[in-house]
């Protein structure tokens, strides 16, 4: 019997062999990279300038960049939660910023946003694969 | 840098909502209207956050 539910279709796919699991890495490297492949300027700018801007915030309140490590729990949900940022968190840790100030008040709230900025980054990439596969417009 | 802590608090609102916003919701009118609430959310809890805490150690 039909039905006049509408069916999301995946819309303005990437042309090439873009697959839903290139998109998500491309979301993951890049903030906003996995909106810009379906030519969705305005949300991929928004999420461009919200995370690189709450990673930035991060690093200028010296903020803690965690390396990898496998000590204390909380230092290794810190390092998946910096990772997450993808290149941000490379290109951060090649130039040497994110030491961090434990003493300061700031530096711990500089280290939160770091983290939540690769959180926020991993939700959108997360999101653009979803619009990928046509699951959300 | 420095900042105060409610302008810390504002810009990590400001920053989350947006994607918040964004990729909880669909369409641009539900996705605006997600975003406002949860900044307003930040927000209130921040400041009833606050007040709690002082009420707990006023000194």
């Amino acid at each position: 019997m039909a039905h006049s539910e509408t069916v999301a279709r995946p819309a303005a796919r990437p042309s090439g062999a873009m697959t839903a699991a290139w998109v998500t890495v491309a979301g993951w490297l890049v903030p906003g990279l996995g909106y810009f492949l379906h030519k969705r300027w305005v949300r991929g700018s928004l999420i461009l300038l919200s995370v690189v801007g709450m990673f930035l915030l991060g690093l200028a309140l010296h903020g803690q960049i965690y390396s990898f490590n496998t000590g204390d729990p909380l230092d290794i949900l810190g390092w998946i939660g910096d990772v997450c940022a993808g290149l941000l968190y490379f290109i951060s840790r090649i130039a040497g910023v994110g030491a961090g100030n434990p003493s300061s008040v700031m530096g711990d709230y500089g280290t939160k946003f770091l983290i939540a900025a690769g959180l926020l980054n991993l939700l959108a990439a997360s999101d653009a694969r979803d619009v990928f596969l046509g699951k959300k417009k | 840098m420095s900042v105060s802590h409610l302008t810390a608090a504002v810009l990590f609102a400001l920053f989350a909502s947006i994607v918040f916003g964004i990729t909880m919701r669909e369409g641009v009118r539900e996705q605006v209207r997600y975003g406002l609430e949860a900044f307003a959310w930040f927000i209130g809890g921040t400041i009833a956050g606050g007040w709690l805490l002082y009420f707990l150690n006023p000194h």
